[in-house]
């Protein structure tokens, strides 16, 4: 079984989380503005860490705010890049280039913070 | 060179301005705030930041046709609106018709986690975004040093603001950056370092119990203005603020007199009255009739079809026109016919600022032509002299612009120098009525005089001034002996030089008639001479006949006996 695995403190839920909702158990936003290199940088962290730890299952969606400034109001959106974890829920904002994997994890409930 | 390059500065063709609307402030900016230009205010908790940062937007929409975008990071959208409602600004509306941009930052530190390297490339795509949907031309970042507790890493967000600011300069929008103030610096978290053209700190203080709002202009880059601290004032109409003194000296003086309504007062002051936009004072201490005066000036005022505004700082309305019916003035019709208005408020129901305003604003709304305000001594329990004389110089140059006359009446004591008001306003009025009071033989008497009245040849004598149910009336005091008598005394002394005048008169009579008498002894005296003269005369005279023909007779018979005797002679 998965148990074993390095993940197991977030595997177990993440197992009986996935027979509920089977598809989109994380979906992440991501919020740039441009392809500048801390944006480029932020998503390649992003897609990284998704690999690792959610196992293929998560969604992200990248939004440039310089091609649709209005998205920016509904996720409060002040610093970019901002990563927001939609689901699961609560809804959780990170900033920055997400080159800090530990915080981003932190971030992201998949470790609690020490 | 140096004169030329002033007078640049003063003309202030260099730096162009962007009106705010806001009552007063454009005044002492010169003109308003710098355009395109960001602009700080800073001050402490509930001095009016905000209100000031959206009066500045919404009177942007109303006066100017300026859209405006207004970034709040500490409410959101509906407080803001609803906080502001009270002041009879509908911002819904502003924003439905896309006049108004209201966006509301929210940050909360717990929610958010830093991984790494950011801007705030996010705030101003929404910013931009917010000023290209209403073309705004005014922006309001209230207050961005939310941003300090709100995200980490500090050296970040300096570096972005200083950006923003940059920014909003290349965006040619003029706004205003709201902030808190620091300890000893004027921002919390030093902001001034980045906004640097135009700083306005407002304040709050509060002395004795009464609080007075203060703005002021700390620095203005390329512009003059107006250094002092300006008292200013939140009423439901938005900012007030109040520049100290009067601009210039320039009211119209009219030549025109107005009656006192005591026909006396109208002799003495050069037998034609006050005149109109003209300033009086009477001062007196208490129960002098320093009230029963302003009751007669408004009544004649009335009379005259104007309309009069009575601030009466001590009575209720209905106790002065009952007083006013004892002495034979009734005033309610005039109120009833809308000529007369009283506003009563006590001195210490608010600051002097809002005083003033509210007289401003009464004066704007009745439109009257003639203003008591009964007493202003009373205003000193809510501030030093200096401020109350401030305070007056103000109203009356206010009341002098538009021509409207003015009466004030002050509470001497009784152990300060009769000369001299509570608040020494005298030298700003134009005529100064004197009441004051005798005791003498045991009681009380008024008198009055004119101390000074501008412009007009006025009596200098003092007058006793009696009230009865029939009004104020003056009357000559007894001038008499080196003395001045008044009330009894002067009717006692008054029958007393009567009966001395009959006495006196009396005497001349007997002394005439004794003249007479005497004449007439001499007249029969004299007659009575010539009449034994007369009769002794005719005596003698006949006397002598008869001697003469005696001696005729003589010689007549000599002559006979001689031719007898044939004498031969």
């Amino acid at each position: 079984m998965k148990k074993k695995s390095t993940t197991k403190r977030i595997a177990k839920p993440s197992v009986k989380k996935i027979k509920e909702v089977p598809s989109d158990l994380w979906n992440l936003k991501l919020y740039v503005a441009g392809q500048t290199p801390k944006s480029i940088a932020a998503f390649q962290n992003l897609t990284k860490i998704c690999e690792k730890y959610m196992l293929c299952r998560y969604k992200i969606e990248v939004v440039d705010l310089l091609e649709n400034p209005q998205l920016a109001k509904g996720d409060q959106i002040l610093a970019v890049p901002t990563l927001v974890r939609k689901l699961p829920v609560p809804v959780r904002k990170i900033i920055g280039d997400l080159s800090n994997t530990e915080r981003v994890l932190v971030g992201l409930d998949l470790r609690p913070a020490k | 060179m140096a004169k030329s390059k002033l007078n640049k500065v003063l003309s202030g063709p260099g730096l162009a301005k962007v009106r705010t609307g806001i009552q007063g402030l454009d005044e002492i900016t010169g003109g308003g705030l710098p355009k395109g230009r960001p602009t700080l205010v800073c001050g402490s908790a509930g001095c009016g930041k905000t209100l000031l940062a959206m009066e500045f937007l919404v009177r942007g929409v109303q006066e100017y046709n300026e859209p405006g975008v207004f970034v709040c990071f500490e409410e959101n959208a509906d407080e803001l609106a609803k906080n502001v409602a009270s002041l009879g600004f509908n911002i819904q509306d502003m924003v439905t018709k896309k006049k108004l941009f209201i966006d509301y930052v929210y940050i909360e530190r717990s929610e958010i986690e830093e991984t790494g390297e950011y801007d705030l490339e996010g705030l101003f795509v929404r910013l931009d975004h917010a000023i290209r949907t209403t073309g705004a031309k005014r922006v309001v970042l209230d207050t961005i040093e939310a941003l300090f507790s709100g995200l980490p890493n500090p050296n970040i967000l300096r570096a972005e603001l200083r950006r923003l600011f940059r920014w909003l300069k290349e965006k040619g929008v003029t706004a205003i950056i709201t902030a808190e103030r620091g300890e000893g610096t004027l921002t919390r978290h030093g902001l001034e370092e980045y906004v640097a053209d135009c700083v306005i700190m407002l304040d709050h203080r509060i002395t004795e119990q009464i609080s007075t709002r203060r703005m002021r202009i700390v620095k203005y880059r390329g512009s003059l203005h107006g250094t002092n601290e300006y008292p200013f004032l939140i009423d439901e109409q938005g900012i007030v603020v109040m520049p100290v003194t009067s601009v210039s000296l320039a009211h119209p003086a009219s030549t025109e007199r107005l009656s006192s309504g005591i026909p006396r007062l109208d002799i003495m002051l050069g037998g034609k009255g006050f005149y109109r936009g003209s300033s009086v004072l009477v001062s007196g201490t208490a129960g002098t009739g320093k009230t029963s005066i302003a009751m007669h000036l408004a009544n004649a005022a009335c009379k005259r079809g104007e309309s009069c505004l009575y601030l009466a700082a001590e009575e209720s309305m209905n106790q002065i026109i009952r007083n006013g019916r004892s002495i034979g003035i009734n005033l309610e019709p005039w109120v009833k016919k809308g000529l007369l208005y009283f506003h009563s408020t006590r001195p210490t129901f608010y600051g002097l600022e809002m005083h003033l305003v509210s007289i401003h604003k009464l004066v704007l709304e009745q439109k009257p032509k003639f203003v008591i305000f009964d007493p202003v001594s009373n205003l000193t329990a809510i501030g030093s002299n200096a401020e109350v004389q401030n305070m007056l110089m103000r109203l009356l140059d206010f009341l002098k612009a538009r021509g409207i006359t003015s009466l004030c009446t002050s509470l001497t004591h009784g152990s300060s120098p009769i000369e001299m008001t509570e608040v020494g306003i005298s030298s700003i009025m134009d005529s100064w009525l004197l009441l004051r009071e005798s005791e003498y033989n045991g009681e009380r008497t008024r008198v009055m005089y004119i101390l000074k009245s501008r412009g007009m040849a006025h009596s200098n004598q003092v007058r006793e001034f009696v009230i009865s149910n029939k009004g104020i009336d003056l009357t000559d005091v007894y001038v008499g002996a080196g003395m001045v008598y008044t009330g009894a005394a002067r009717l006692m002394q008054e029958s007393k030089d009567e009966a001395e005048t009959f006495a006196r008169s009396q005497e001349t009579g007997r002394l005439k008639m004794e003249l007479d008498r005497n004449r007439k002894i001499m007249d029969a005296k004299i007659s009575e001479l010539r009449a034994e003269y007369d009769s002794k005369e005719q005596e003698l005279k006949s006397a002598i006949l008869q001697q003469e023909i005696k001696d005729k007779i003589l010689a007549a018979d000599r002559g006979i006996l001689a031719k007898k005797r044939k004498a031969d002679a």
